[in-house]
């Protein structure tokens, strides 16, 4: 009985859990899937036709959106890693006594609103914001010189919006690394670009992985930053899939982008994983 | 999430100075360009708080006030959506830290059939696009005629939540040496007693970290929100619904106060963690 009730043990601590995930994570994705082969509109209801045609028609529609997004987020998430590797490498080997309080200040945009954040990253890129408008006065730019509507004010946004998130994977796995290790290669007389070629970026890349998968999956289905910062002709798929929901009610095609989307996204992830020797991707996540 | 900052023990010191891999104060002025620069949004929104503006947009500065403190309030409508934004979280916060403390446990501490399957659901629920769940949440209340409101945005944050506190529990729990449990169990404690007196005081820091993590992922979040919420509001909604027809300076305010509350919790979490370091 005892041995029984042991066996039982954790499958019992995982119900809630496991019951509320089932119901409010797998169960509506199962669901979604069978939409986006529904055909059907907001008055007669949805019907399961198998209508693949959803995911062609959806790609040729909005296949350039769908473009656009992955290269932007591939854009943000490189320079995210650009940005954040050198700042993470100086207060993991540098920061000295006052390492935590780097981090913090490099962490200090959480403590404000995801939505409010932009729209404040907003402000300061405005034609006479705090940095176009002195530009402008000495003369340094033409009147008419602006940067919102742009793809590279949506960038400049995702960027900003989620380095925090690629500077704590990486100081973390920087932060691991073990100085005699360093000191080894110094003392079998590797130069100190060597050294951070061979021993340094290796032992952070996990860092750099975990940075990647928590960057660029949420940075190409944002839809915010291009909303308040790129204007009409800006537009990421995470507003197409936004705009079908609510404004059109197309929840097939909505549905069909959704899926295509996530994919996508996960054979990146798996491929990126791939290149840098990653066996399990679990493994490196769970790390 | 401010208990992931706390200093990690430092690595052994360096022997030779000259040689470290990279000259430092070029980086060193780098980190402060790039603090510099995570700053001015921040600072453009504490001081458009400030801005004593008299049309709806909220973008050029027309001179010092106090009053959007004074009216801090007015906005009936805003209040109600910050008043739904704390107490979303703190419901959250409790539900999934308890859900996800379990769940972290049942990972971190037994071996079980099914366990690969469990890392796998939990990675998929951290690595979803929020988008995709939003969207599928909306999809299954449609056609479940849910009513959308609190309650669905209440099961959505706790849905993306829980695997946090979990991962961060299991991280925690994963180091427990197992003869500790077993020497409480040879003393005559029952597995509660074992759980309440040996177990959980190990975990404590985790289930903290995870805790202040549903909290913050909770109070923040705007994209699965927006595809739950129905009519009902939130601070994020409000502000993104606001910025069609502008902004008005309270929202600033209200993100400086909760900027402020943040930062401050935070120092006083790291300021007490190092005076415990320091007198253990």
């Amino acid at each position: 009985m005892r041995r029984l009730r042991g066996a039982l043990t954790p499958y019992l601590l995982m119900l809630p859990a496991g019951l509320w995930l089932l119901v409010f994570f797998a169960i509506p994705l199962v669901y979604m899937a069978s939409v986006s082969l529904m055909t059907g509109n907001l008055i007669d209801g949805w019907k399961l036709t198998w209508h693949w045609q959803n995911y062609t028609e959806g790609l040729d529609v909005y296949g350039d959106k769908l473009l656009r997004s992955l290269w932007y987020g591939l854009i943000a998430t490189v320079a995210c890693i650009v940005l954040a590797y050198p700042a993470a490498y100086w207060i993991a080997f540098k920061g000295g006594r006052h390492k935590s309080t780097w981090l913090f200040l490099l962490l200090l945009p959480f403590f404000v609103s995801f939505v409010l954040r932009t729209i404040s990253w907003k402000l300061v890129l405005t034609d006479n914001g705090p940095i176009l408008g002195p530009l402008k006065s000495w003369g340094l730019l033409p009147d008419g010189f602006h940067v919102l509507d742009s793809g590279f004010a949506v960038i400049s946004g995702l960027t900003y919006n989620f380095l925090p998130f690629m500077v704590l994977p990486i100081y973390v796995a920087l932060e691991r690394i073990d100085y005699r290790t360093i000191e080894a290669a110094y003392d079998l007389y590797a130069g100190r670009v060597e050294v951070f070629r061979r021993v340094v970026l290796p032992l952070s890349l996990p860092g750099v992985f975990a940075g990647v998968i928590m960057t660029f999956v949420p940075v190409t289905s944002d839809y915010v930053n291009a909303q308040v910062l790129g204007g009409p002709g800006n537009t990421m798929i995470g507003n197409v899939i936004q705009a079908e929901y609510f404004t059109n009610s197309n929840y097939h095609t909505a549905s069909a982008l959704s899926f295509t989307l996530m994919a996508l996204l996960l054979i990146g992830i798996f491929a990126y994983a791939r290149a840098l020797g990653t066996k399990d991707v679990l493994e490196a996540a769970g790390r | 999430m401010t208990t992931t900052i706390s200093a990690p023990p430092p690595v052994a010191a360096p022997r030779r100075r000259r040689r470290r891999p990279l000259r430092g104060r070029g980086l060193h002025l780098y980190t402060i360009v790039l603090v510099g620069w995570l700053l001015v949004p921040i600072a453009v929104m504490i001081l458009f708080g400030f801005n004593d503006t008299h049309t709806k947009q909220n973008f050029e500065w027309e001179g010092f006030t106090l009053k959007w403190y004074v009216h801090l309030f007015d906005k009936k409508d805003l209040t109600t959506a910050l008043i739904n934004s704390l107490t979303i979280a703190l419901l959250t916060t409790l539900i999934a830290t308890v859900l996800g403390t379990l769940l972290g446990l049942a990972i971190g501490r037994h071996r079980f059939r099914g366990q690969g399957m469990a890392n796998l659901v939990m990675f998929a629920a951290i690595s979803c696009p929020e988008i995709v769940m939003g969207a599928s949440l909306l999809s299954m209340f449609v056609a479940t005629e849910t009513p959308r409101g609190y309650l669905t945005i209440l099961a959505a944050h706790v849905m993306f939540s829980v695997s946090f506190v979990a991962i961060t529990v299991r991280a925690r729990a994963v180091g427990i040496d197992p003869s500790v449990e077993e020497a409480a169990r040879d003393l005559g404690a029952g597995p509660l007693t074992t759980f309440r007196l040996v177990t959980l005081p190990m975990i404590m820091p985790g289930v903290l970290s995870g805790a202040l993590l549903a909290f913050a992922l909770s109070v923040d979040d705007f994209i699965i929100t927006n595809f739950t919420s129905g009519s009902t509001q939130t601070f994020p909604l409000w502000v993104w619904s606001s910025t069609r027809t502008g902004t008005p300076p309270q929202v600033n305010v209200m993100g400086t106060l909760i900027f402020a509350i943040g930062v401050l919790l935070a120092v006083i979490n790291i300021v007490a963690a190092r005076r415990r370091a320091r007198h253990s």
